[in-house]
């Protein structure tokens, strides 16, 4: 018998447990991306283990769509760090608080 | 207890497959070095592209090796090496007082609550053979047919909206970490002209008129007629 797909959703949940509190406490920018990375991760083992589960073909192709959106994130983003950077010579989000009224 | 009831060697792979993951997020988190961090990422990575071989997603396993360690993790470290490594965490400056904490607690909350969730949904411990309509999952190569069949024809307005993603982010990339205003730098070449008469190539350039150019190119000519 197969590992019961409950498993690797119990990991998932871990998994994004583990990131969001990353996100929520580190303060460098890169690190926080990372994180997201966890997290776009998680939620990708979730959509493999379902189309296992539930024997449908969708689950993986939207693990495709968000593994190309997780790309187009990331270099958006690693670009914004790098401007941020230019200006400020630091990646720390909290010295980010130019916008708050 | 466990392992009685199911095949050995897929508690085996599902229990490297935990433990890669597991170790290799909470090393992304708590290690100082943000390269370290980088490292640890890719050791969750290849923990999901495990996860995702024991699971029949042979061909994601393999774009998540490529795309994610491969690509994603690779700009991750030039990035770093560019700005160069700052261990200047300043883990005592908490602008929002017991952030950590609550974060801490937040979190618990949540994936107790999914946890709990999924122990109670009928989609995970009931009845698995849901029919959705969708195509059934083939196993092994049969799989990838199936994947590209899928991309290429239920979800084709989606695949062409994500290579207009694509290029939107390349450029968008392109503009932001452009060096911006090129008046700046012949400023500062002026400034440093004048403020120490260093060697400046400058002499080089002067004397490396268009002139001298296109007698460069003529010499040439004259000594092959």
């Amino acid at each position: 018998m197969t590992i019961p797909a409950s498993w690797y959703l119990i990991l998932a949940a871990l998994l994004f447990g583990i990131g969001a509190f990353g996100v929520l406490t580190r303060r460098s920018a890169l690190i926080m991306f990372m994180c997201i990375e966890l997290m776009l991760n998680a939620v990708n083992v979730t959509f493999v283990t379902f189309a296992r589960s539930m024997s449908d073909i969708g689950g993986q192709t939207i693990v495709f769509f968000v593994m190309v959106v997780a790309a187009a994130e990331v270099t958006v983003g690693l670009g914004i760090v790098v401007a941020v950077f230019r200006r400020r010579a630091s990646t720390s989000v909290d010295e980010l608080s130019e916008l708050q009224g | 207890m466990l392992a009685v009831a199911y095949a050995f060697p897929d508690v085996l792979v599902f229990a490297c497959a935990a433990l890669l993951i597991l170790v290799g997020a909470i090393g992304v988190i708590a290690m100082k070095n943000p390269v370290h961090s980088a490292l640890s990422l890719i050791m969750c990575l290849l923990g999901v592209a495990l996860t995702f071989l024991a699971q029949r997603a042979d061909f994601l396993a393999a774009a998540e090796i490529i795309v994610y360690a491969g690509a994603i993790v690779v700009l991750f470290l030039f990035v770093i090496m560019f700005l160069g490594v700052d261990k200047t965490q300043h883990p005592h400056v908490e602008p929002l007082v017991g952030q950590r904490w609550l974060a801490g607690v937040g979190v618990t909350v949540t994936v107790a609550g999914l946890i709990t969730l999924m122990a109670n949904s009928h989609w995970v411990s009931g009845v698995l053979s849901v029919s959705t309509g969708g195509t059934a999952l083939a196993g092994g190569a049969g799989n990838i047919t199936q994947l590209g069949d899928s991309v290429f024809t239920t979800y084709l307005l989606a695949f062409e909206a994500t290579a207009g993603l694509l290029i939107i982010a390349v450029v968008g990339a392109v503009l932001l970490a452009r060096r911006e205003r090129p008046l700046d730098l012949d400023l500062d070449l002026d400034d440093e002209v004048e403020g120490e008469p260093s060697p400046a190539p400058d002499d080089d350039h002067g004397t490396m008129t268009p002139g001298d150019l296109v007698t460069d190119a003529a010499t040439p000519r004259e000594v092959s007629s």
